[in-house]
């Protein structure tokens, strides 16, 4: 018999190749862009001394002229874009899971099947058909203009409106999968006992159903507004040249602005956005000692 | 509240259709006669017969499958050992190679390109090395791919049962042979599939590899991209659509695979 301690030691070194990999190209090319946060535009590009805060100074608003607003409103919206994704796919994904978790186990594979294909086809193409089935002169586009959503001979894109239908269209099975494992789950008898003692629709929700349903929507709102606060594709093909937003602001400064001490500086702000969500998930469902 | 009302079952009718949109539109047009417009004007195989004489799509094909067939079979070799002493074998410091695998899965695709992108430059400054393109892409999704791969794969070793491991033992097996003999062709149906997923997440990647490329290393995804930027053709849709195809395939495998019980 042996026993998980016996087991242990030897076979520890299977974990270094990948370990050792993940050190190289994760841990320090994420170290290097820490440390080049700190540093200065050369003159063509590049980077050198001296050391600063300057670029975090720059990104809290502190432009040469006094405040300029520029980089806090980019990284506002991002999170407001972050934030309203979830917040549009949690609205979906419930009543979505609810009427999976409803089917009988052969259907129920089909249609959980079915919110999991798209995801692993190839986003940039699924973002692109959104500008043919949003642009001007499209089906959808024209009957938004007959009910006066939009100008006659105008398209739905580009335009943020286009940029959530996108976000949304992507996102939603990283919420929907997470939450169905918890729905899939629920006692529906807590439910039922609470409609009996008397409680209405939302009361039955709130307290029967909702806590519940709790930890896999923390997961999936996690994950929709991590990724989704940093998205650069999907705003760069659908919103059209307005919208700024952290991912596009990256990626100029890494391109055409050539800043990279600056574009460092806000991919470290990625970072910790990152860092605050996954310590928020783990803190929400923490394991609970006593249930509300 | 009731598990099934006309309510739910409308949004989720609403939600399929938001998420098969896109995907259609782009299979219908890329058998379209049609040039431009979105007026149907007839079916057609032109537009596939023409991706076959196109040298960029032909040179961008090959660079994306050297790409996804070496950087697989390189995650999936890291993966699972990662995943082996991390089930079986590691204690202490589990929790920090949990974290370290949490990372690719959360951190925005943005941030860890341009942060391999510095790392290039900063290798290619102090030791020449890591010149931009297929090494550079490789490396970037290798890194993407292995939490992937050795997700499928400890999820694989949880259902396993240890007392088969012990039986080999008892009778009598070395540590190698019973790894050879037992424990890899179990975890074999996990592996393969933790390997197609990889594959799909490097074959779709744009990001990284659109950072970490260089002139003459432009992926698929990479071509398909700067396409859209100038114009969508037919032709991008027929690409599109076989791309797509060979996602969906790879990952229903994959599916099915990760569904067979462990013997």
């Amino acid at each position: 018999m042996h026993t998980a301690a016996q087991r242990q030691d030897k076979g520890w070194w299977f974990g270094v190749p990948g370990i050792g990999w993940l050190g190289m190209f994760l841990v320090l090319p994420l170290l290097a862009i820490f440390a080049v946060s700190f540093l200065t535009r050369g003159e063509y590009g590049g980077y050198g001394l001296p050391v600063t805060i300057e670029n975090y100074r720059r990104l809290a608003g502190w432009g040469e002229l006094g405040f300029d607003p520029l980089y806090p409103v980019i990284l506002g919206r991002s999170l407001a874009l972050g934030f309203g994704t979830a917040v549009l796919c949690f609205l979906l994904a419930v009543p979505l899971t609810f009427f999976v978790a409803g089917l009988n186990e052969r259907r129920r594979l089909v249609a959980l099947t079915l919110v999991m294909v798209p995801f692993w086809t190839n986003l940039l193409v699924r973002t692109y058909a959104w500008q043919l089935l949003l642009g001007p002169g499209s089906g959808l586009s024209e009957a938004a203009s007959t009910v006066g959503f939009i100008d006659a001979g105008e398209g739905l894109y580009p335009s943020w409106f286009a940029v959530a239908v996108g976000m949304v269209a992507d996102f939603l099975p990283f919420f929907a999968l997470p939450l169905y494992a918890s729905v899939e789950k629920l006692d529906w008898t807590l439910a039922e006992a609470a409609a009996d003692l008397g409680a209405n629709r939302w009361q039955v929700f709130r307290h029967a159903v909702w806590p519940q349903i709790r930890p896999g929507a923390v997961a999936g709102f996690i994950l929709v507004f991590l990724p989704a606060t940093g998205q650069f594709v999907i705003p760069d093909l659908l919103g059209g040249a307005k919208t700024a937003l952290l991912g596009n602001a990256i990626q100029q400064q890494f391109g055409q602005s050539r800043d990279w001490p600056f574009g460092s500086a806000m991919a470290c702000v990625g970072l910790v956005i990152m860092g605050v969500g996954l310590f928020l998930q783990r803190w929400l469902n923490r394991p609970k000692e006593v249930a509300p | 509240m009731r598990r099934s009302s006309w309510f739910n079952s409308a949004v989720a009718w609403a939600v399929y259709a938001l998420l098969y949109a896109p995907i259609a539109i782009v299979v219908v047009f890329s058998f379209n006669a049609a040039r431009a417009g979105m007026e149907w004007q007839g079916a057609t195989l032109d537009w596939y017969r023409r991706l076959f004489v196109n040298e960029q799509v032909q040179s961008a094909l090959k660079v994306s499958l050297i790409v996804a067939v070496t950087s697989t079979a390189m995650a999936a070799v890291l993966g699972t050992t990662l995943a082996l002493a991390l089930e079986k074998h590691m204690r202490r410091g589990r929790e920090w190679v949990n974290g370290l695998l949490a990372v690719p899965v959360f951190v925005p695709d943005i941030v860890l390109a341009v942060a391999l992108l510095l790392f290039f430059g900063l290798m290619r400054d102090w030791f020449k090395v890591f010149e931009l393109g297929l090494t550079t892409i490789i490396a970037g999704h290798v890194t993407f791919q292995i939490p992937f791969v050795a997700m499928v794969v400890r999820a694989r070793l949880a259902g396993m049962d240890p007392a088969l491991d012990e039986a080999a033992r008892d009778l009598g097996a070395t540590s190698w042979q019973v790894f050879r003999h037992v424990t890899l062709p179990l975890l074999m149906p996990g592996i393969v599939a933790g390997a197609m997923l990889a594959f799909t997440l490097s074959l779709d990647d744009f990001v990284v590899s659109f950072f970490s490329g260089g002139p003459g290393s432009t992926t698929l995804p990479v071509y398909i991209y700067s396409s859209v930027k100038r114009g969508v053709t037919p032709e991008i849709h027929a690409l599109s659509t076989l791309l797509m195809a060979v996602s969906v395939i790879a990952t229903v495998v994959a599916m099915m695979l990760q569904r067979r019980d462990v013997r």
